[in-house]
Parts: C-alpha cells; sequence; structure tokens
C-alpha cells in the first residue's frame, strides 16, 4: 500500500488585507517576509511535515515551484540539507508549470512504490503579479510538504489520472518579473473548465465512481469564485464535501496551493475517508486517496494549517509588500557599504553549520555550542565533538537590540541573542516579529530563512522568531 | 608571571593631529604632521629612528597593507616598518611593539604611529562589511548582519535587565557618561566634537540601536597620533620629564562567551582580565585609590559605563552611583576622557590608543593645550582599547606615568 504518510503546511505569518493601507481587494493574502523564498518556505513545510522523525528511510526529494530562487542550479538539494535529509538520496526540481506540486507528488508515490522507501515532496510558491491586477489581489504564499511512502501510510493512494494540455493560458517567460495571461474567459473555458473536469472523470470511470461516493473533495483553483463555479460544474455539495481552498485568507499560492488544502482535509480526516484531490496546470492530475486507521495514531509534528490560519499580522501597507519584493525602494536610513558575496567554496565548507544549523555537543563534558567547535568552549577537550542539530531546539531571548542601521528591508533589525534549551548559545537576528513584544526572557523557535542574495548567490541563514 | 615591562621603556615625545572630518587631508598628511610633532618633542632626528610601528585597521582607505606607505611618506632610512593590526586596539599593539623593540635592546629608539582615514568611504558607520566582522568566512556568511551600535546595544539591555534599572534610569545613566564626555570635549581644541550636550538632550535623541541613542555613540574621525619610544635608562638624556610605560596588556575572547551561557552579558570579560594583569604589571593593588585619570574605550556609552566595574573602579552594579557622584568628571577622583574620549575626541580606529596615550602623556607633563582640562598633579593614567563587539573582542589597557 502506497500513500501519504505524513504532511505538513507553511502559511507565512504576515497578511495584505483589510487593515492594510493601500490594500483594495476584499479578500486576505499570505505575502512572504522580506527573507522568505521558495525555498525557505519548502524548508518551513518540510520540517512541520517531518518533526523530528527519522529522514533514514527518505530516498528522494522533489521540490516544485514556479518561483524557485535558481533557474539553473538545483533548489531541491537545499531544501534537502535545511530539511536535514540525508545526503545519499535522490533530488529533482519540479517546475514551470502549476500543476508541478501535484506532478511532483504523483513522481513521489510511483518512487515509493518502485522503492518500498519514502519520498518527500515540497511546493512552494510566491508569485508576482503585475501591482494592482486581479492576479496581484488573489496571489498568496505558502507552501506544503507531503511524505509517502508504504508503511504507516495515513491515506492511501488508490488510484491517479493525469491529462496533459498544451495552451497559453498563463505564463512567465525567463525574464519576465510579472504574470502575463490571455483573455479570463479563454483561460478558464479552454483550460481550466476542461482540463480539470477531463483528469477527474476519466479518473472515476476508470473506478465506477462519481464524485458523490467522496468525503471530501480537494481541488485547485485560481480564485474563490472559479472554485465554486467548478463545484458546481462536479456536482459537489458544497457544504459538506468540498474542502475550502482558502482563498481568501491565504490567496492563490501556484504550486503550492492544492497540496496546501489537501494538508488541510487531511487535518480533518477520519479513517475510512475517501479524498479527491486534483491540480491543474498545462492539464491536470487528479488522484483517489482513502484514509487509513492510522491517521488516528500518526504525529502531528509540527504546525497545522488551523494554527497558521490564526497566526497572522496585517502588513501596515500595500507600500511595504512592494519594497519586499523590489518593486520599489526606500531609502536606507543611512548609506551602508554592499554585501560581499559570499564565497561558494566557503559556502561548501560550512553546509552543515549553515543550512542544518549544526553544532557539536562535546563528547567529554556532554555541553551543545554553536558554531561546531573542534576545542570544546566549556571543558577543552578536543576533537570529541558530535554533530547537534540546534534547528529544532526552543530558546529563549538572552539580549536583544532593535537596531535601526542594520541593513534590512524590514527595519529596525532586531539582532538577538539566544540561549537554547539544553544548552549553546547563538547571535542571531529575529525574524516575524512585533517589536512592541520583544522582551528579554522571551520564548523563540528557529526558522530557516534568506539571509542576503550577491550575484546571484541565495545565502541562507537560520533566524530566529517567537512561539506562536 | 615574568617580571613585566614596568618602568624599562619611556616616551620622549609625541604627537597628535586635530582628529575629526578632515576632508583635505589623506592618511599620509595625517602620519606626517603626528610623525614631525613627535620628532620635535623629543628633539630627535630621523636617523636615530631604529624601528617603526604603524598602525591602521582599515588598510583599503588608510595606508594600504605592509609597512611601504609609511617608509615612503616619511622617508625613512632603510630601516623595518611593521605595520600591525588589532581592532581597536591597534595603535596601543604599535606602541606595545616600540616598547618591546627597545627593551629587547633590538634599537635604542622606536617610532610608532597610528593612523586612520574613515572619511573617505562615504559611510557614516564604520566601512565593514554590514555586520561588524570578528570573524572570518563563517561571519561572512552567517553573521546576524549586526552594527557596532546594535552590538553595543544589546549589553546595554543586559546590563539594565541585570541590575534592574528601567529603561529610564539606565538611559540616564548613559546620558550622564556622554554628557560629562561632551564638556571635556569642549574644551579640546583637538576634538573632533565641541559642543556641550545636555543629558535631556541625550536622552532624547533619535535612537540608533535599541537603547542607544545618537549620544550614545561616538563618531567616525579622521586623525593620527605618534609616539617616539627609548629605553628607560636612557630617556633623561632627551627630556627631563619622560613619562614611563608601566604595564601594556592585551586579552582576547576565548569565544566561550558567544558559545556557552555563563556570560551575564552585562560586563566585558576581557577588560577585566587586560585590567588585572595591567594592575599587576604597574605593581597597582587598589586601582581605585592609586589612579589619576583615564582615556577609556567609549566607542558605546554602556561601554564606558561597564568598564568602570570591569576595570575595578566601581563595584558590580554600582557605576551609576559613580557616575551620578562626579567620582568620573574632570574634577572628580579618576576623570575618564579628560580629552573627549572617543565620544568627542573621535575614533579613528588605528591612532585612537595612542592618541589616548598622548592626552596621560600630556597630562602627566602637565602640558595640556588648555589649562582647564590640566588634571592636578597626575601620577598614573590608564588607556583602554577594546575591539570587536562585546562577546567577542581584544582588549588593550596601558599604564603608563612618572
Amino acid at each position: 500500500m502506497v500513500g501519504i504518510v505524513s504532511y505538513g503546511a507553511y502559511v507565512p505569518w504576515y497578511r495584505l488585507g483589510p487593515g492594510s493601507v493601500g490594500w483594495t481587494a476584499k479578500g486576505e493574502k499570505a505575502v512572504a517576509n522580506c527573507d522568505e523564498d521558495s525555498i525557505t518556505m519548502s524548508v518551513a513545510a518540510a520540517r512541520n511535515c517531518l518533526g523530528d522523525s527519522s529522514r533514514k528511510d527518505i530516498v528522494a526529494l522533489y521540490f516544485a515551484s514556479t518561483t524557485a530562487p535558481y533557474i539553473e542550479k538545483s533548489n531541491a538539494s537545499v531544501v534537502a540539507v535545511a530539511s536535514d535529509l540525508a545526503s545519499d538520496i535522490f533530488t529533482a526540481d519540479f517546475g514551470s508549470s502549476l500543476k508541478s506540486g501535484t506532478s511532483a507528488l504523483k513522481a513521489a508515490l510511483d518512487a515509493a512504490r518502485a522503492s518500498n522507501k519514502q519520498a518527500l515532496v515540497t511546493a512552494a510558491d510566491m508569485r508576482t503579479a503585475q501591482p494592482r491586477s486581479s492576479m496581484d489581489e488573489t496571489f498568496g504564499d505558502g507552501a506544503a510538504a507531503i511524505l509517502v511512502g508504504s508503511s504507516n501510510v495515513i491515506a492511501e493512494c488508490e488510484d491517479s489520472c493525469s491529462v496533459s494540455h498544451e495552451m497559453l493560458d498563463i505564463w512567465r517567460d525567463a525574464g519576465d518579473k510579472f504574470e502575463r495571461s490571455w483573455e479570463d474567459r479563454f483561460v478558464i473555458e479552454e483550460g481550466y473548465q476542461k482540463s480539470l473536469p477531463l483528469a477527474i472523470s476519466t479518473l472515476l470511470k476508470k473506478h465506477n465512481l462519481t464524485p458523490k461516493d467522496f468525503n471530501k473533495v480537494v481541488f485547485y483553483a485560481p480564485e474563490a469564485r472559479r472554485h465554486t463555479e467548478m463545484a458546481k460544474k462536479l456536482g459537489l455539495d458544497p457544504k459538506t464535501q468540498v474542502q475550502d481552498p482558502m482563498l481568501n485568507l491565504v490567496g492563490n499560492t501556484g504550486a503550492a496551493s492544492a497540496l496546501m488544502t489537501l494538508t488541510a482535509a487531511l487535518e480533518d480526516a477520519k479513517p475510512g475517508d475517501r479524498i479527491l484531490f486534483a491540480g491543474y496546470g498545462d492539464g491536470a492530475d487528479a488522484f483517489m486517496f482513502k484514509v487509513t486507521k492510522e491517521i488516528e495514531t500518526a504525529r502531528k509534528p509540527g504546525k497545522t494549517m488551523k494554527d497558521y490560519l490564526k497566526s497572522k499580522k496585517m502588513l501596515p501597507d500595500y507600500e511595504t509588500y512592494m519594497v519586499w519584493r523590489g518593486l520599489i525602494s526606500r531609502a536606507a536610513p543611512s548609506r551602508r557599504p554592499p554585501f560581499r558575496t559570499p564565497s561558494p567554496s566557503a559556502m561548501l565548507r560550512e553546509v552543515d553549520k549553515n543550512l542544518r544549523f549544526q553544532g557539536t555537543k562535546c563528547g567529554a563534558c556532554g555541553y551543545p555550542q554553536y558554531p561546531p567547535q573542534t576545542v570544546c568552549t566549556k571543558c577543552q577537550a578536543k576533537g570529541q565533538g558530535q554533530p547537534y542539530s540546534f534547528a529544532d531546539k526552543k530558546a529563549t531571548v538572552f539580549t536583544y537590540t532593535l537596531d535601526t542601521m542594520a541593513p534590512t528591508l524590514d527595519p529596525p533589525m532586531v539582532v538577538t541573542a539566544i540561549n537554547f534549551e539544553g544548552g549553546g548559545r547563538a547571535f542571531t537576528t529575529m525574524t516575524d516579529r512585533d517589536t512592541k513584544d520583544i522582551k528579554v526572557g522571551m520564548p523563540v523557535e528557529m526558522t530557516f530563512r534568506q539571509f542576503y542574495v550577491s550575484e546571484g548567490i541565495h545565502n541562507y541563514i537560520w533566524r530566529c522568531m517567537p512561539v506562536r | 608571571m615574568a617580571e613585566g615591562i614596568k618602568n624599562k621603556a619611556a616616551i620622549i615625545g609625541m604627537g597628535c593631529t586635530k582628529f575629526g572630518e578632515l576632508w583635505d587631508k589623506g592618511a599620509e598628511d595625517l602620519m606626517i604632521d603626528a610623525y614631525l610633532e613627535a620628532m620635535a618633542d623629543a628633539g630627535i632626528e630621523k636617523k636615530d629612528i631604529g624601528a617603526v610601528w604603524c598602525g591602521t585597521h582599515y588598510e583599503e582607505v588608510s595606508v594600504g597593507k605592509g609597512g611601504i606607505t609609511v617608509a615612503t611618506t616619511l622617508k625613512l632610512p632603510f630601516i623595518p616598518v611593521t605595520r600591525t593590526e588589532n581592532f581597536c586596539t591597534t595603535g596601543t599593539e604599535t606602541l606595545r611593539g616600540a616598547v618591546y623593540g627597545v627593551v629587547s635592546g633590538a634599537c635604542d629608539i622606536a617610532l610608532c604611529i597610528g593612523v586612520e582615514k574613515l572619511k573617505d568611504t562615504g559611510y557614516g558607520g564604520l566601512p565593514e562589511n554590514a555586520n561588524v566582522s570578528t570573524g572570518g568566512t563563517r561571519d561572512r556568511l552567517t553573521g546576524p548582519n549586526r552594527t557596532g551600535p546594535g552590538s553595543f546595544a544589546m549589553m546595554a539591555v543586559r546590563y539594565f535587565n541585570k541590575y534592574n534599572l528601567t529603561p529610564q534610569e539606565g538611559k540616564r545613566a548613559l546620558a550622564m557618561i556622554s554628557s560629562k564626555s561632551h564638556h571635556n570635549g569642549s574644551l579640546n581644541p583637538k576634538a573632533h566634537l565641541r559642543k556641550e550636550v545636555s543629558v535631556e538632550a541625550i536622552m532624547n535623541a533619535p535612537i540608533i540601536a535599541w537603547p542607544l541613542g545618537l549620544f550614545d555613540c561616538c563618531g567616525v574621525s579622521d586623525g593620527a597620533a605618534a609616539a617616539i619610544v627609548v629605553r628607560a635608562d636612557m630617556a633623561k638624556n632627551f627630556r627631563k620629564d619622560p613619562v614611563y610605560v608601566k604595564a601594556l596588556q592585551i586579552a582576547l575572547s576565548s569565544g566561550e562567551e558567544v558559545m556557552y551561557t555563563d556570560w551575564d552579558g552585562a560586563h566585558v570579560e576581557t577588560t577585566y582580565r587586560a585590567a588585572q594583569q595591567a594592575y599587576k604589571e604597574a605593581g597597582i593593588t587598589n586601582p581605585r585609590e592609586e589612579l589619576s585619570m583615564m582615556e577609556t574605550h567609549d566607542c558605546f556609552s554602556i561601554n564606558e559605563l561597564t568598564q568602570y566595574e570591569d576595570l575595578a573602579i566601581s563595584p558590580r552594579g554600582h557605576a551609576k552611583d559613580d557616575i551620578e557622584a562626579g567620582f568620573f568628571n574632570l574634577d572628580g577622583k579618576i576623570p575618564n576622557q579628560p580629552s573627549g574620549g572617543l565620544k568627542c575626541f573621535g575614533h579613528p580606529i588605528g591612532a585612537s590608543g595612542l592618541r589616548m596615550v598622548y592626552e596621560m602623556y600630556k597630562q602627566l607633563q602637565g602640558k595640556v593645550d588648555n589649562p582647564a582640562r590640566q588634571i592636578k598633579n597626575p601620577k598614573y593614567g590608564l588607556t583602554h582599547n577594546m575591539g570587536g563587539v562585546p562577546n567577542k573582542n581584544i582588549v588593550s589597557v596601558a599604564i603608563v606615568g612618572l
């Protein structure tokens, strides 16, 4: 039996919505912080999916996004390391299509079936539309992660069906900053309303089922109105059968959207439930899942979609969003020297330290320290340090400052020293914070973020953020 | 402990430029000015010099790497020139080099110069990469891109927290420190900033890095200072009032503050360690009673506050009491920053250590340019530098006297 073993989502803390000056749309949308991208959001979702469970059975990672930070260079390999996966795994990037998330899931299920091992899928997107366009009002940022395998399955994949459809409904070439689209009616009628039902009906026909046979139906839609229309077209009962795609709360998160909705459905699923699931983009992928008894005992390691929907902060204004996306620039408080381009050879040497957030635990005295030390800071023993991950450790703020001079798109920079539960201290910066809430002693947790980009090199670090 | 260098070397001449935004002068011009003043003060000729130590921190905007610019600018006669760099202790390091040079017998007369030209970068702060880099590749890749003010502000937050000071109480104590230095700086013709500033104005200034405001931070300046050092037994051949070196100590963090949770974040351990070693070398047992005056590294007001405790002058947690009692004012028991300090004199990194010794030298000789700043009958003067950030740093303590 092959299916879903675990799942996790990620929604950025910030939203554009009522209360954000200059935001005119009715709904809200999740907005990635200026230190987030599709890689960091994937890592957050992956860590929610995996928690502190063993990674030893995971043999593949598929990263899906239409907004991958790197066009050439594996994004999946960054996500794999930062999610603390082993190095002897297969990694692959899925991109280009809004369907890349469900395509990656299909590939992962096939891989799990073939290997009897586990494969992790992450999907994340943060697409940028022309400011003030209708797409701008509907796009959101977020990520999902699905672990598939052949044992401890919480939702068995009974079958799937895909269709491929060549058309230009929405697109972006390599040099485009913003999405492009053809006329809305063509996009919907010739694309969405044809491909998605075709994949579903082909799958159901094969099994002599109708949409009525499913407890929950999860499917992609570009916006809320189109979602309602599609539910009607499929003959679904919107009250009981249709999983809310959160389009007015999170927005359309592109390649991640359907998978994020699936994680929300799984949070409420009961043994025996049947879930019909479909993603769209240049065709469609449809899946049938049957929830098993395992779902009752499976751990929910990280934050849930419900947690994320509850925990949010409205951006003060639309201008902040524009600054974070690099659409306009705001003067820095003082002229600062540019960041030096990181050295790829140094990054290679320090990959575990920087991306896994790995320090050492002294074999002689047991004291954990970051960064890893050859000579123990506490007992001076040499060469006794064992790898020790701080990424999932809780910590408290030892001291902090609100630095107005430090270069950041989100001033002031909150610089902190934090003490980890179980020992160890790190100097880091705090993200996703309300500056008025910061206190010595406040509990924080670690999050994987972007430090800066220079010469096309995306430099990632771990930051702390308030526990929510 | 080794026997140390107490009374083995003496300073027979010093020079110091005006510090400030010296748009019309390059590092070479500043070096020449400080050098010529020191040579004239010592009454020696170029051929008398046996070796040279020159300190700069940001060689990119000062004199370049190595000692070649020094040798070619001063037209030195084929003698060794060593360029030193050790963060903000750089100037004091040049003096240590010169003192060790003459005490070892390698030469009879040594010249040391500290110089820094920071105002050619176009940046208001230090021209380092966005973070205060005390390390190598790790800081480049993952340093928390804090600034100097941010790093020291974290110590202020910790100090207020540890000793239960409200932000208002803590900021007032810090403001009194800066206000005192502004008063002293206003009396100093060579200082960068020469304006009195009230405690209230300092407390209400814009925040740079909470809780530090504009006047809690020292400025970025250009400047140079120089000293001529000889063996102590030769000193009186040159002048009747040479100033003797009593102690020269340096201490560096081991990194325990950064990684190990014992450090309280409210003091600088290296300042305490370097001071203890210096007092031992100089034979000082009660610094609060024996020191006459100080120039300490007040890059940020909180640093000066914790120094009072780390230098074992104020009891732990009680620097505020001494500040409020005027203990460190010009007319107090141990005046600190009689020159105006880094706060007002300015802080061209490589020059600061020697500039502080210059102030002590003139005070000890009774030859301060403005009699309003002259301290009566000083015996021992202490200078202190600290480079890096409170959790990872290097500290120098020098004691000079008659």
